[in-house]
């Protein structure tokens, strides 16, 4: 498992719509563009670092006040643009650090800036649009919360820059009260808590992991591979209900999550007795 | 975590089951429910191990007074003798109600 | 919502924080309607704890009821903050998840059933790190479909408090409710500390923690619906009128070109009082939206 670089969403972002920009008005940490995908137009939406950000937190690749808003209201203004004709798939490109850690955050209720993003995919989702994230980096907590855990489909590549988890591992292990060493045992003992991204698509939660050589500098067949598997996925999408039981349905998720199967069964028939 | 188990002989029939406590730290959770036979089973799982003597001296106590036919669980994450006792004894009143 | 008579003198009061979650979530409902689901005798526990010789708690922190409040069907779903921080772990996620879907159905079907959500929550149960953040997410979308039938109230009385990706569930709900001593915020005093230096936020200046992430301030600023203090019959009776109340005309976090507008206006360039800071937001700024 390998750092945060902060650069793979960009170039993600360039291989499928030409360009890397925000759109006019926007912070230079969100990337918004429409662009062909399969016989469709989709919205593609990133967020990368920007260096120059205007809160001190936010400017490495986290997801912080500006760039949670800048989601809700891109995503808000495709769900308003096809309310009467066809829902236009959107395109989560994950690649974020974390959260943003800061007391301005915290006043500001960063809490409801995240809500409002994850607001704003549910939202589209429920309407209709297919959300699809791809996970070409990394995707913690909160910051993937916000950005793409909203998404019908999930893909990721099968790489060690990739992870997918709750805490960075040093500090996991502080509040866990373990050593980084132990808290690596037990991540490869159970599925769960592995840093490993191979780990995580045992919990079937992944669409599909796919292979890409080198995630930094991809080449042109591989991005129509990638291309390709994201016209699947949106497919896909569209023939299945708009909810996230599927997540529940996979092959893997009967292996490795029989307790929450077995929960929602017996659930639902304490439910209706009486 | 560790788990240990006791037995103890009972006389009287119980009717109801009862549930107290919580797995907080320093705290244990009971689950008190009526069993066949004359017997009392204690099941025990705690995250500190090594107190075997002080378990079986806790509940040797609590068995000279309690003869129900039960099966008790216990779910300890590092209750002190007092509390244990504390909480069998809740549990008992609750299932006697 | 005005003070209504219930305002307890403090000696009377009955305090609800003291209540485990078993006990809350049996308070709120009206008396006799209630019935617990997957109890602790259903043992349905954790199967990742055991093996890392943590004991599991036979209802895995999570208590279902089902019942009346206010006369209308109801579930109220209330974490433990006492076993392991109220954290989400695989199956307290999902008892969550599956009885707010379960409602859903139920106003599908012409049920009408709100839900109550107790949180006293740190986030996710790090034991079970993905499982916990998956449950989160999948919480969120099942109160993003209720919400549409019926309300989804999110109750923070204290200790523990609503942080991590629990906030995020909360920052979706309906209508929340807050005492002084709940504290609501992404990430936590110790959390920021760590990441950014004691600058950033002395995670030992208690004033400070309850100036930003507490029930008055989130009040005050527009975040929270009520402020209640701790007294179980004035609880009770806000999350009635809540109830009652129904589904609002638009969901705080479907606000976004309000708050966006908000942030955009933000000073960036130092911390802020907290108190002059509930200067700007202390409106429900129905005249601030912007397209």
């Amino acid at each position: 498992m390998s750092e945060y670089t902060g650069v793979r969403g960009t170039v993600w972002f360039r291989a499928f719509t030409g360009r890397a920009s925000p759109m006019l008005g926007d912070p230079n940490s969100v990337l918004t563009a429409d662009a062909p995908l399969g016989k469709d137009h989709a919205r593609f939406l990133c967020v990368v670092p920007d260096p120059h950000a205007r809160f001190p937190c936010a400017r490495h690749g986290e997801v912080g006040l500006e760039e949670a808003f800048t989601l809700a209201t891109r995503i808000r203004e495709v769900i308003e643009q096809d309310k009467n004709t066809i829902k236009r798939p959107i395109v989560a490109i994950v690649d974020v650090k974390s959260q943003a850690y800061g007391r301005r955050e915290e006043t500001a209720a960063i809490f409801l800036a995240a809500a409002a993003a994850a607001d704003a995919y549910g939202s589209a989702r429920l309407a209709g649009h297919p959300i699809i994230a791809l996970v070409v980096g990394h995707a913690l907590s909160g910051a993937f919360l916000t950005h793409g855990y909203q998404a019908n489909r999930i893909l990721a590549f099968d790489d060690d820059g990739v992870m997918i988890h709750a805490m960075h591992k040093e500090a996991a292990a502080r509040v866990t009260r373990r050593s980084v060493d132990e808290l690596g045992k037990f991540a490869k003992e159970i599925a769960p808590m592995s840093y490993d991204i191979r780990d995580y698509a045992k919990l079937g939660l992944l669409y599909k992991l796919l292979h890409v050589e080198n995630p930094e500098e991809p080449s042109q067949q591989e991005i129509r591979s990638v291309q390709a598997e994201l016209v699947g996925a949106i497919a896909d999408a569209r023939t299945s209900p708009v909810d996230l039981r599927n997540r529940l349905e996979s092959k893997e998720a009967r292996e490795m999550r029989k307790a929450s199967i077995l929960v929602r069964t017996k659930l639902e028939a304490q439910w209706l007795e009486n | 975590m560790e788990q240990i188990e006791f037995n103890y002989p009972a006389k009287r029939k119980v009717l109801e089951r009862a549930h107290v406590g919580v797995v907080g730290s320093g705290d244990l959770e009971i689950l008190l429910e009526p069993a066949e036979g004359e017997v009392a089973h204690v099941f025990i799982r705690t995250s500190v191990d090594g107190f075997r003597d002080t378990w079986k001296a806790v509940l040797d106590r609590f068995f000279t007074k309690y003869d129900g036919a039960v099966r008790i669980q216990i779910n300890d994450a590092g209750a002190t003798p007092g509390s244990v006792q504390l909480r069998l004894e809740q549990a008992v009143e609750v299932s006697e109600r | 919502m005005s003070n209504n008579g219930h305002g307890a003198s403090f000696i009377n009061r009955q305090s609800f924080i003291e209540l485990d979650a078993r006990e809350r979530a049996t308070a709120l409902f009206d008396p006799g309607t209630s019935r617990e689901l997957l109890g602790p005798f259903d043992r349905m526990e954790s199967p990742w704890l055991p093996m890392q010789g943590i004991t599991p708690q036979a209802d895995d922190g999570c208590v279902v009821m089902k019942g009346k409040i206010a006369g209308q069907a109801a579930v109220v779903v209330a974490l433990e903050g006492a076993f392991q921080g109220g954290s989400m772990g695989e199956v307290s996620g999902e008892k969550m998840t599956a009885a707010l879907d379960l409602a859903c159905a139920d106003n599908e079907k012409g049920m009408p059933t709100s839900a109550v959500i107790l949180l006293e929550t740190g986030g996710v149960r790090l034991q079970e790190a993905n499982l916990g953040l998956a449950a989160i997410a999948e919480l969120m979308a099942s109160i993003l479909a209720l919400r549409k039938h019926a309300p989804v109230i999110c109750l923070m009385a204290g200790t523990v408090g609503c942080f991590g990706g629990m906030s995020l569930a909360a920052g979706l709900a309906s209508y929340i409710v807050m005492t002084r001593e709940a504290r609501l915020g992404m990430n936590g005093p110790e959390v920021i500390e760590q990441e950014n230096g004691v600058e950033e936020f002395d995670s030992s200046d208690r004033a400070l923690i309850w100036a930003i992430h507490g029930g008055e301030q989130r009040y005050v600023t527009g975040l929270a619906d009520e402020l209640v203090d701790d007294d179980t019959p004035q609880i009770a009776d806000a999350i009635r009128h809540f109830v009652s109340k129904g589904v609002p005309a638009l969901h705080r976090s479907s606000r976004a070109a309000l708050y966006r507008n908000r942030i955009e206006k933000l000073d960036t360039s130092g911390q802020w009082d907290p108190k002059e800071f509930r200067a700007c937001w202390a409106t429900n700024g129905s005249n601030e939206e912007k397209r």
